[in-house]
């Protein structure tokens, strides 16, 4: 593996643990696919549990939100290389077309404003490219008060969770 | 069984969990429907793992997310004579106060409902209904129950 692979699979290792810091995140599954500075991607694998559709099998609309909520807090956090506490404030939901089931889906996301009270992102839900999405969506956060954390930081307080 | 059959079923008998249990994301999330006379209501009871914030904790945006277009959905299919689950499609969540690890209920409102398009607001609530946690707006395609008859 080259320095450049390994820093990005290191890279994708230290944040596939923030990315699950979250019970709801853990129960649905939500794995960290890749990390760049303007697209970071969370997948979600195929799972019986997350249909919508009995009768189609698709899965439910409310997953495909909490993946791409999941992702904004990332990019934002990855934006940051830092941990700061803060709530969703609005969140917007196109769906352009049913996911296929039993396929993993993707959810990409970027924030492209990012101000000292609130974080602007977009992003989408896709299978093989953002191009041919299953859903797009943009939406707002806000910094709430509470202790702002380095990254190593977290991890190592993470790691004292640990049993 | 299929949805018209349950849908159906629920209709006579005014039970409506079975509806629910169809949906294997709104069981996931433990949504429970009561439904009194005309009066619609969604429950979503605290459970661990709908957690999004451990530190707070708050629940997960998502869940909330999940819980307000299932409570939407499932308000269609009761309000309507729609047999077929509707699309959604688009949503807008707009979150006010932080989801507290209790009991979460939905109250939805029929804003628009048009031949083929219904637009809802769905209230999530804890404490109190007048003070929604989050509030979802959303565009759902609607099919009509009946089809139009062939011409004979």
């Amino acid at each position: 593996m080259s320095n450049v692979e390994s820093d990005q699979a290191d890279k994708v290792r230290k944040w596939q643990q923030i990315t699950v810091i979250s019970p709801y995140s853990r129960e649905l599954g939500l794995r960290l696919h890749g990390v760049e500075p303007d697209w970071c991607v969370i997948k979600v694998l195929p799972d019986e549990r997350l249909v919508g559709n009995p009768a189609t099998g698709v899965v439910h609309g409310g997953v495909i939100t909490a993946l791409l909520d999941s992702c904004y807090g990332l990019a934002i956090f990855v934006k940051l290389n830092k941990l700061r506490p803060m709530a969703t404030l609005d969140l917007r939901i196109d769906y352009l077309k049913p996911a296929t089931p039993g396929r993993e889906i993707f959810g990409g996301a970027v924030c492209y404003k990012l101000g000292h009270e609130l974080a602007f992102v977009r992003g989408a839900a896709y299978h093989d490219s953002p191009d041919d999405p299953i859903a797009t969506s943009s939406a707002i956060f806000m910094f709430t008060e509470g202790p702002v954390i380095a990254l190593e930081d977290a991890l190592k307080l993470l790691e004292g969770f640990k049993p | 069984m299929t949805i018209e059959t349950i849908v159906a079923a629920a209709r006579a008998s005014r039970d409506w969990a079975p509806l629910v249990g169809l949906v294997p994301y709104a069981q996931f999330l433990g949504v429970r429907l009561d439904i009194r006379g005309d009066q619609f209501s969604a429950c979503m009871p605290f459970d661990k793992k709908l957690i999004g914030n451990p530190a707070l904790p708050a629940l997960h945006g998502g869940a909330i997310g999940g819980f307000l277009e299932s409570a939407g959905l499932f308000y269609l299919l009761w309000d309507m004579d729609s047999v077929e689950l509707p699309r959604t499609i688009n949503f807008t969540f707009e979150f006010l106060r932080s989801g507290r690890p209790v009991d979460t209920y939905a109250s939805v409102f029929m804003v628009k409902q048009g031949q083929r398009v219904a637009h809802l607001r769905i209230e999530a609530w804890q404490s109190s209904p007048d003070k929604p946690i989050a509030i979802g707006h959303g565009n759902f395609m609607v099919k009509p129950g009946a089809q139009p008859k062939e011409a004979t």
